[in-house]
C-alpha cells in the first residue's frame, strides 16, 4: 500500500507535481499515466525517498521510505533502466545490490533466471540494448522479493515479445498479492495491464479510478453519418435536425458528422423525416487513447486558452511539465493541440481567457454535459494558489 | 525476437521463488541491515570496475617505477644525495594523482550513471552508505600506497644505504655533529614516515578526494578541485618572493600538500639544519582534520539533497 497525501515538488519557481494525493492498493496493477515531463517520475522518486518533497507525505505500508529497516525487502523499484554503472557485469552489479540488502548470493541467479539474463550475467552491462538494460533494472526489483513494486516506464526499449513479458509478470506479481505501481505515458499499454489508473497532467490529478470506470467514463460512443458530398445543403439540414432531436453534431474535417447523444436508429430516422440522403451511417467508439489525450489536454488547456479557435498551433508538444501556477494564463500558449486530438480543432469557441474548468473546449467529441463527472475537471478546479505558499 | 537470452515468457514458468501462489505468509522476520551489507556492497563495487584496477595498477607503477629510476640515478653518484628513502618523493608525487581519481570516481561514477538512485533505493540509509564507500576505498588504498611505498623503501635502501654522505648534505647526520655517521642510513623513523606515513597521507587525500566528488557530484569539477588544493598552494608561492608577501608565501608553501608528502621523505621544503627535527606527522595531522571537515560536510549533504 501506498499513500500518499497532498505531495507537491517545486524545483526553484517551477512546480513538478502539486497536491497530489493518491492510495496505491495491493493486489492489482495501478498504473501511473501521465504525459511526458507530467510530474511521474518525480513522484516516483518521492515515493523512494530520492527526493524530499516540498510539502506533503508519502508512505510505504504506513511508513516513510527512508524509515523502513530494510527498504529492499520491502520494495523494489526500476527507476530507469540506464541507472547502472556500464562497467560493471549484470550479475556483479546485482551482487553489489543484494549484499547492501543481506540478500544471500544464490538470489541473484535466480533473479537473472526470472529475467533472462543468466547467460549474458557476466557481460558488461555498458553493451546491453536499452531491453536487457529494462531486464536488468526489473532483476534489481525484484531481489528483495518485496511486497511494493515501482516501475517507470517499465516497457521502454522492449521489443512486443518483451512487452508482453513484462505485463504478465507484473500481473503475476499483482495476483501473488504485491502493491504493483506502473508509470506510463501510453494508455493503451495500461489499458492492458493495468487494473485502476491514476492520470496526472502538469503534477495535478486527473482521475483515480479503475480501468472499467474510466472507459464507461471516457469513451463515449459516436455515430459517423456522412451525407451525399453533392449537395452540401443537406449536410446543414442534417445538422440543424438532429440537434433539434437533442443530439450533439461536430463536424469532421473531411465533411462526414460525428453524432453523439443518439442512437443510431434515432439517427435514421430523422434523416429519413428530413427527407435526407444518407451515404453512411456508422457506429464508433471513441478509443481509450482519445480519452486519454483529451483529458491530459484538460490539464493544459487552462494555460493555453489563448489559442485561437481552429486555428490547432501545429502539432504541438503535450504537456511538457510547465507549472500549472503562476503561469500567465495569456501565455503565449507553448502548446495547443496535442496530435492525438483528432477531429478537433474548430470547436474551440472563445479564445478567451476563461480558465473555465469543466468542459475542455478544443475537443469537439466531448462527453455529454450530464456524463460521469470523473474526468478532466479535476485540474482546473484546483486553487490556482502561488507556487510559493506551498512549502 | 533473436534474443541472446532466454526466452522470457519461459521463465516466468519456473516455479522460482516467485513462481505460483507463493503468498507467503510465513515470510522470516526482516532483519534490518547494517554496515557490514554496505562494506560487502562497496567492496564489490569497487573490485568491479576498471577504473578502479587502472588507476591503483598506474599509482603502483609510477610509484615503484619512478622510485627504481630515481634508485639508479642516485646509486652512480659518488655521495648520497638525498635521504636514503627520499627518492620515494618523486614517483609518490605523480602516483597520489591516481588515488585523487579514483577517490573522485568512487563517489562521482554513481551520480554520473544514475546508479546512485538505485543504490539509495535498495538503502535509504544514506550516510551508510557513504561510510561504507570511506572505509573500502581508504582500506583499498592505504594498503594498496603501503605495498608500494614499502617496496620503494626496500628497493632504496638496497642500493643506497652505505652511500657516503655528501658534505653539503647534512640532512642524515643525528643531533649531535659530532657523532655524525659517515655513511647514509635510514632511521626507524625514516622507515615508519616513508612507508606508513606516506601512504596514510596518500590514502586520506584520497578520502578528501571522496569527500569532495560526494559535495560536488561531478568528476571533472572533483578531479580539477583536489588537483587545485594540491598543486596551487606551493605554485603561487613561487610568485610571493617578494618581501611584502614573503610571509604568506612561505606559510602557503609550508602547509602545502606537496610539502606534506615531501616531509615524510624526510625532505621538507624548507631547509632544516638538524635532521632529526625532520617530522612528517604534523602535516599529515593537518590533513587529517582537513579531510574530517570535508567529510563532515558530505555526510550534511548527502543526507540532505536530493539524489
Amino acid at each position: 500500500m501506498i499513500e500518499a497525501f497532498g505531495l507537491s515538488k517545486h524545483y526553484g519557481a517551477k512546480t513538478a507535481v502539486y497536491n497530489l494525493s493518491f492510495q496505491v492498493r495491493p493486489g492489482i496493477v495501478t498504473g501511473f499515466l501521465g504525459p511526458n515531463g507530467s510530474g511521474k517520475s518525480t513522484t516516483m522518486r518521492m515515493i523512494l525517498g530520492l527526493d524530499e518533497p516540498s510539502s506533503g507525505t508519502v508512505t510505504i505500508g504506513g511508513t516513510s521510505f527512508r524509515r523502513h529497516p530494510n527498504a529492499a525487502r520491502q520494495v523494489g523499484a526500476l527507476l530507469d533502466a540506464k541507472a547502472l554503472h556500464g562497467g560493471r557485469s549484470a550479475r556483479n552489479h546485482l551482487l553489489c545490490l543484494a549484499q547492501l540488502s543481506g540478500i544471500p548470493k544464490r538470489r541473484v541467479d535466480e533473479v537473472l533466471d526470472i529475467v533472462g539474463l543468466r547467460s549474458v550475467a557476466g557481460k558488461r552491462s555498458k553493451g546491453f540494448s536499452l531491453g536487457m538494460g529494462q531486464r536488468l533494472g526489473i532483476a534489481a526489483a525484484l531481489l528483495g522479493d518485496p511486497r511494493v513494486l515501482l516501475f517507470d516506464e517499465p516497457v521502454n526499449g522492449l521489443d512486443p515479445e518483451g512487452i508482453r513479458w513484462v505485463r504478465q509478470l507484473m500481473k503475476r506479481l499483482a495476483a501473488e498479492g504485491r502493491t504493483v505501481f506502473v508509470s506510463s505515458h501510453l494508455m493503451s499499454e495500461m489499458a492492458l495491464t493495468a487494473e485502476h489508473l491514476i492520470v496526472i497532467g502538469r503534477g495535478q490529478l486527473l482521475a483515480d479510478q479503475s480501468v472499467k470506470e474510466f472507459i464507461a467514463a471516457n469513451s463515449a460512443d459516436f455515430a459517423r453519418v456522412r451525407t451525399p458530398d453533392t449537395e452540401p445543403q443537406l449536410r446543414e439540414k442534417l445538422t440543424a435536425a438532429l440537434a433539434e432531436a437533442g443530439g450533439r453534431v461536430d463536424p469532421e474535417a473531411d465533411g462526414a458528422l460525428r453524432i453523439s447523444g443518439l442512437p443510431l436508429p434515432r439517427i435514421s430516422d430523422v434523416a429519413h423525416a428530413a427527407d435526407i440522403r444518407l451515404w453512411e451511417l456508422s457506429p464508433h467508439q471513441a478509443s481509450l487513447e482519445e480519452a486519454y489525450m483529451r483529458m491530459t489536454q484538460g490539464a493544459v488547456d487552462y494555460a493555453s486558452t489563448a489559442v485561437p479557435g481552429g486555428q490547432p498551433a501545429g502539432p504541438g508538444q503535450p504537456p511538457h511539465g510547465t507549472p500549472p501556477h503562476g503561469m500567465p494564463p495569456h501565455g503565449t500558449a507553448p502548446y495547443a493541440m496535442p496530435q492525438g486530438a483528432p477531429f478537433g480543432a474548430p470547436a474551440a469557441p472563445g479564445g478567451g481567457f476563461v480558465p473555465q474548468p469543466p468542459q475542455p473546449p478544443q475537443t469537439g467529441f466531448g462527453p455529454p454535459p450530464q456524463g460521469p463527472p470523473a474526468a478532466a475537471p479535476a485540474p482546473v478546479q484546483q486553487p490556482t494558489s502561488d507556487p510559493e505558499d506551498a512549502r | 525476437m533473436s534474443t541472446p537470452y532466454a526466452a522470457p515468457q519461459a521463465a516466468p514458468a519456473a516455479p522460482g521463488p516467485h513462481g505460483g501462489v507463493d503468498h507467503r505468509p510465513a515470510r522470516p522476520v526482516e532483519q534490518s541491515t547494517h554496515l557490514g551489507h554496505a562494506i560487502a556492497s562497496e567492496w564489490t563495487k569497487i573490485r568491479s570496475v576498471r577504473s578502479t584496477i587502472w588507476t591503483l595498477a598506474v599509482m603502483f607503477a609510477l610509484v615503484v617505477g619512478i622510485g627504481l629510476l630515481t634508485a639508479l640515478a642516485l646509486e652512480s653518484g659518488p655521495y648520497a644525495e638525498l635521504p636514503v628513502l627520499g627518492g620515494g618523493l618523486f614517483g609518490m608525487m605523480l602516483g597520489q594523482l591516481a588515488i585523487i581519481t579514483l577517490g573522485v570516481l568512487t563517489v562521482t561514477s554513481e551520480y554520473s550513471t544514475g546508479m546512485i538512485r538505485t543504490t539509495m533505493t535498495v538503502c535509504p540509509k544514506r550516510t551508510r552508505v557513504l561510510t561504507a564507500k570511506a572505509i573500502v576505498f581508504f582500506a583499498l588504498t592505504f594498503v594498496m600506497t603501503l605495498a608500494a611505498t614499502s617496496l620503494t623503501a626496500l628497493i632504496h635502501s638496497a642500493m643506497l644505504e652505505g652511500k657516503p654522505l655528501s658534505p653539503y648534505h647534512d640532512l642524515n647526520v643525528g643531533a649531535d655533529p659530532s657523532q655524525a655517521v659517515e655513511t647514509a642510513t635510514a632511521t626507524s623513523q625514516q622507515w615508519l614516515q616513508a612507508t606508513v606515513g606516506v601512504s596514510l597521507f596518500v590514502a586520506l587525500l584520497g578520502l578528501l578526494s571522496l569527500a569532495v566528488g560526494t559535495l560536488l557530484r561531478s568528476t571533472p569539477g572533483g578531479v580539477t578541485t583536489m588537483l587545485g588544493l594540491v598543486l596551487l598552494p606551493f605554485l603561487i608561492s613561487l610568485f610571493l618572493m617578494t618581501e611584502s608577501t614573503r610571509e604568506l608565501g612561505d606559510a602557503l608553501r609550508e602547509y602545502s600538500m606537496l610539502n606534506g608528502l615531501s616531509t615524510l621523505y624526510h625532505m621538507p621544503f624548507e631547509f632544516t639544519e638538524d635532521a632529526s627535527q625532520v617530522n612528517g606527522w604534523p602535516l599529515l595531522g593537518l590533513l587529517a582534520a582537513v579531510t574530517a571537515a570535508a567529510l563532515i560536510a558530505a555526510y550534511a549533504r548527502i543526507s540532505t539533497r536530493d539524489v
